[in-house]
């Protein structure tokens, strides 16, 4: 019973339950014993149980408050030390936060679907191509012929123009089989999806918008559903509006519509632009559906050996779409707070420890007063929380003003919103991260300022024992800033390096002084070829009398901003075959795209107003093309198959890359804009205009809006930008990420600094006696100096070690973002480790200064 | 909770149960259950303090510095070795004066309203 009791007493704080448990307990048996009859017991129990826990509380509280009035009163006599700590705690669980907010929001959370980890993407691969959108065909047999999933969906991205209230606009959507939908599992916010019916060729036009689409053309009108929208110059009903928080296929989606896929679609087997989403059936694992899939193309290889030659299907998990460089991206950013972190918590158990040794006498008065040990250390580690969960709140502040600006880092092409928001999944994580700071930081010193504060009585100097535990401390603390500064300092320079390098990169072509904007002619109304050349024709005519304008043009797709557009190449006398070394991009331009565009026509002739459709078909192809297939040989007049025609070679431009600065693309084919049957490539038809001009952008984009105006009133213009920023997005989510990293290591660096510097001046100080008793026995000061130089160099030479290896297994991890720098790259490394020996140097030099200045006399006499 | 910095008055109203202690200890010395019986005797069994808020309010009067730890103990044959001895201190004796001229003045207040037993 009384053990009971014990047991229960240990909800009292540890002081309390010295000073008073036992008479506690004398007083609970005497109860006890008069307590007569098991009601009575019961009761007595009852009454204990209650009023311990309250009084526990109420005592806690008590020891809390009287805490925390120490603390206010220490923080009011060092205000220069707390202002320190909640800076160092703010800027560690800040980064940590933000980093941790926008990675969770990225690569942990579940998708905003239902059951989204039996989401999968189905993809082609060929060879040269990992991932290649299917084609309808093969498409509708894999649904036949599997029996992994529970539904198979078809999309594609789609842009419509909607003409309505106000300015013609662009619209990016997708064009959605009726599985789609209801697969993800979600629900319309009004309305209803698309039926089979409607999603057949020949049906109305019917049209799913999104919550922000609904709020800006419609007004959010909740009499929506009926109304009449007209897309592309096409009627089209409004069934049904979706929710806020859905995005699919990527957060630029404004609207859905059936996909109604036509006959026609079905016929070509490498008509490959359909993308394929499913759902796994229940109990039916990845691994078995991908073994399933691999056996469906197998046989349909076997059935189709010439259209399917060597095509396989990949399964691949829904969030596992995004690239690996945007996960390396996220996972570097991490690496990167923790890093801060733990340099701020050395420099906070530095700052600890120095003031837990200022402070001994305080503590030692106290223990003389009765306090017990684990009062004391009570008391400090409250101190430390105190302080931590200040700089915790502080760091969320820090991490709110972070995130949106990380949010960039989030990649497009992930079906979730934009910007992720500081939710308490973040704040749960900064609540853990801020405890564990303060106890982390907070525990060590304070157990060694208690153990050192001499608990028999006060005793004048101390604290010389324990003096070489308290050193190897600090050296290990040392230790650690310095490694985590080199791993820091080496991955942002290497990540520095890259970038350099990609900025380096030519793109093939000329940006700047060159604006670009889109006008995607909606079909049926610009079917015809003739009904476009019009067009272009009527604009090109309009800006080039524009004063300043040295070249304008149209192209199907400017480089970069659009990867695709790929077809296959065959020499004469030889088979179409669909792989990377047999592939080429396709672009139709007007004449003038090359002049505009800055590329070196180095052989032949542009093409021309002259080759229209009953003239012999031809192409400007790239000096690579000519490369792979006419090595060493004359290419003008050369023919080849490609796009469904034979074309003849009358001219070679420059590379362009135009997949982007880090990534091989495949050799270039320019074809006149009007070599092209009415509705055929509806998709290639050019679009985007290059405009290259002297003149300001934003006095060129009035002229231009009224000539394309004037040209058709129901035309809108959209993705308005220069070439310069369509070159600048491809390294900008890297700029972005090494800023930040960037950011991080200098922070990492100063607070390395200022913790080593404080950690230097400390233990110099404690060997003042002894710097003081060799100068008394005859060391100049050359010797001082280089005595604690040499032993600071020594400590950091230690953490340089481990932190050079580490910086190296980094930069493999991240070996994909590097775009060709070695993992290894010496000068990065050479000037990381110099950095920090000359943070340490410096951080030794003050001390060691001042160490010179100490009168051996003083010291010896107060011994 | 203020310190022992500042005047006795600054403690009104004192807790119910630090005031029993007050007074329990004003004619004399007294370990832990010596108050609690105390108390109890006075109140004719009304008043039973628990241990936990016994020792609570001890812990909180002597941060008050309105009673001390007693380091002399009385006569060796009635000590127990386990026991603290508790004092009344001036400044208690101050505190717990105020309190009871607090509550006078409160029972003074009733009684002007026909509330409580003597005369208006």
């Amino acid at each position: 019973m009384t053990r009971l009791y014990r047991a229960l007493l240990t909800v009292y704080p540890a002081s309390f339950r010295r000073q008073y448990g036992a008479e506690m307990l004398g007083i609970f048996a005497r109860r006890r014993r008069e307590a007569a009859g098991p009601l009575a017991v019961a009761t007595l129990w009852a009454a204990t149980l209650g009023e311990v826990l309250g009084n526990a509380a109420a005592v806690h509280w008590d020891l809390l408050r009287q805490d925390l009035r120490y603390t206010a009163r220490s923080v009011r006599r060092a205000p220069g030390f707390a202002a320190t700590v909640l800076l160092v705690v703010a800027l560690g669980i800040g980064a940590n936060t933000a980093a941790f907010t926008v990675t969770d929001f990225v690569l942990v959370r579940p998708l905003p679907f239902r059951e989204p980890e039996r989401l999968v993407k189905l993809w082609e691969s060929r060879p040269g191509y990992e991932r290649m959108e299917p084609s309808p065909a093969n498409y509708r047999d894999w649904k036949r012929m599997s029996s992994a999933f529970e539904s198979i969906g078809g999309f594609t991205g789609t842009s419509v123009n909607l003409v309505g209230q106000g300015d013609p606009v662009r619209l990016e959507g997708a064009k959605v089989t009726a599985e789609v939908l209801p697969l993800l599992g979600v629900r319309p916010l009004l309305g209803r999806f698309f039926t089979a019916a409607e999603d057949r060729p020949g049906s109305g036009g019917t049209v799913l918008l999104s919550y922000r689409l609904w709020q800006d053309e419609l007004g959010g009108d909740r009499h929506a559903l009926g109304r009449r929208v007209s897309l592309d110059g096409a009627p089209f009903v409004v069934i049904g509006i979706m929710p806020r928080e859905f995005h699919f296929p990527d957060r630029r989606a404004r609207l859905w519509m059936p996909a109604r896929l036509r006959d026609q679609d079905f016929l070509d087997r490498n008509d490959n632009w359909l993308e394929v989403v499913a759902k796994r059936k229940r109990g039916v694992s990845l691994a078995v559906a991908r073994a399933e899939m691999a056996v469906v193309a197998a046989r349909l290889e076997s059935q189709y050996p010439k259209e399917d030659a060597r095509t396989g299907a990949v399964v691949i998990g829904l969030r596992e779409e995004l690239s690996q460089q945007s996960r390396l991206l996220l996972l570097a950013l991490s690496g990167a707070a923790l890093c801060v972190l733990l340099i701020a918590c050395a420099n906070l158990a530095g700052l600890l420890l120095a003031r837990a040794l200022a402070r001994r006498q305080e503590l030692e008065v106290r223990a003389a007063l009765g306090a017990g040990r684990e009062r004391l250390l009570r008391q400090l580690v409250t101190e430390s929380l105190a302080l931590a969960v200040l700089g915790g709140a502080l760091g969320i502040l820090v991490a709110a003003t972070a995130v949106p600006l990380l949010a960039r880092l989030a990649p497009a092409s992930l079906p979730i919103a934009q910007a992720p928001a500081i939710d308490w999944r973040v704040l749960i994580f900064a609540v853990l991260l801020t405890g564990a700071t303060g106890i982390g930081f907070g525990l060590v010193p304070a157990l060694r300022a208690c153990r050192e504060a001499d608990f028999g009585g006060l005793r004048e100097g101390g604290a010389r024992g324990g003096g070489g535990r308290r050193e190897r401390l600090r050296a290990a603390l040392v230790m650690v800033e310095v490694t985590a500064s080199v791993v820091l300092l080496i991955s942002s320079g290497l990540l520095i390096r890259a970038l350099w390098r990609l900025q380096a990169t030519h793109p093939g072509f000329r940006a700047q002084g060159v604006l670009t904007l889109r006008t995607a002619l909606p079909t049926p109304k610009y079917a015809a070829t003739t009904r476009r050349a019009a067009f272009y024709q009527r604009v090109l005519t309009g800006v080039r009398a524009l004063p300043g304008v040295d070249g304008a043009a149209y192209a199907s797709f400017l480089p970069m901003a659009h990867p695709g557009g790929i077809f296959p190449v065959a020499l004469e006398g030889q088979p179409l075959q669909r792989e990377a070394a047999k592939a080429a991009s396709l672009r139709f331009v007007t004449p003038g795209y090359f002049a505009a565009m800055g590329i070196p026509l180095r052989r032949g002739r542009d093409v021309s107003e002259a080759d229209a459709r009953d003239r012999p078909f031809v192409a400007v192809v790239s000096d690579s093309f000519v490369r792979r297939y006419w090595p060493d040989q004359e290419p003008l007049g050369r023919h080849f198959q490609f796009a469904f025609h034979e074309r003849t070679v009358v001219g070679v431009a420059g590379d362009v890359r135009v997949r982007g600065l880090d990534r091989s693309s495949e050799p270039q084919v320019y074809v006149p804009y009007l070599q092209v049957p009415d509705g055929a490539f509806p998709y290639y038809a050019p679009k985007d205009l290059v405009v290259r001009s002297a003149a300001s952008a934003e006095s060129l984009l009035s002229a231009l809006r009224q000539i394309i105006r004037a040209a058709d009133p129901e035309q809108p213009v959209s993705e308005v930008r220069t070439l310069a920023a369509v070159v600048a997005e491809q390294t900008a989510s890297r700029s972005l990420q090494l800023r930040v990293l960037g950011a991080f290591a200098v922070i990492a660096f100063l607070l390395a600094g200022i913790g080593i510097h404080g950690l230097l001046a400390c233990a110099v100080s404690q060997r003042a006696r002894e710097i003081g008793v060799r100068r008394a026995l005859g060391a100049q000061s050359a010797d001082i100096l280089t005595m604690v130089l040499r032993s600071g160099v020594l400590t950091a030479a230690m953490g340089l070690v481990p932190g050079l290896a580490l910086a190296y297994g980094a930069g493999r991890g991240m070996e994909a973002l590097l775009a060709g720098v070695e993992p290894g790259d010496a000068p990065t490394f050479a000037a990381a480790a110099a950095l920090c020996l000359l943070m340490t140097m410096s951080g030794s030099v003050i001390p060691a200064l001042r160490a010179l200045r100490v009168d051996p006399m003083t010291v010896v006499r107060t011994e | 909770m203020t310190g022992p910095e500042t005047g006795p008055d600054a403690l009104s109203p004192l807790q119910p149960a630090a005031f029993h202690i007050l007074l329990a200890l004003a004619d004399g010395d007294r370990h832990g259950y010596a108050v609690i019986q105390e108390v109890e005797a006075r109140t004719g069994g009304k008043v039973r303090l628990s241990a936990g808020t016994l020792y609570r309010s001890i812990q909180r009067l002597l941060e008050q510095g309105l009673i001390a730890e007693v380091r002399e103990r009385p006569l060796p044959e009635l000590d127990d070795e386990r026991r603290r001895y508790y004092r009344i201190t001036p400044r208690g004796i101050a505190a717990a004066r105020g309190e009871a001229r607090r509550l006078a003045q409160l029972v003074d207040m009733a009684r002007a309203r026909g509330l409580a037993p003597g005369r208006a």
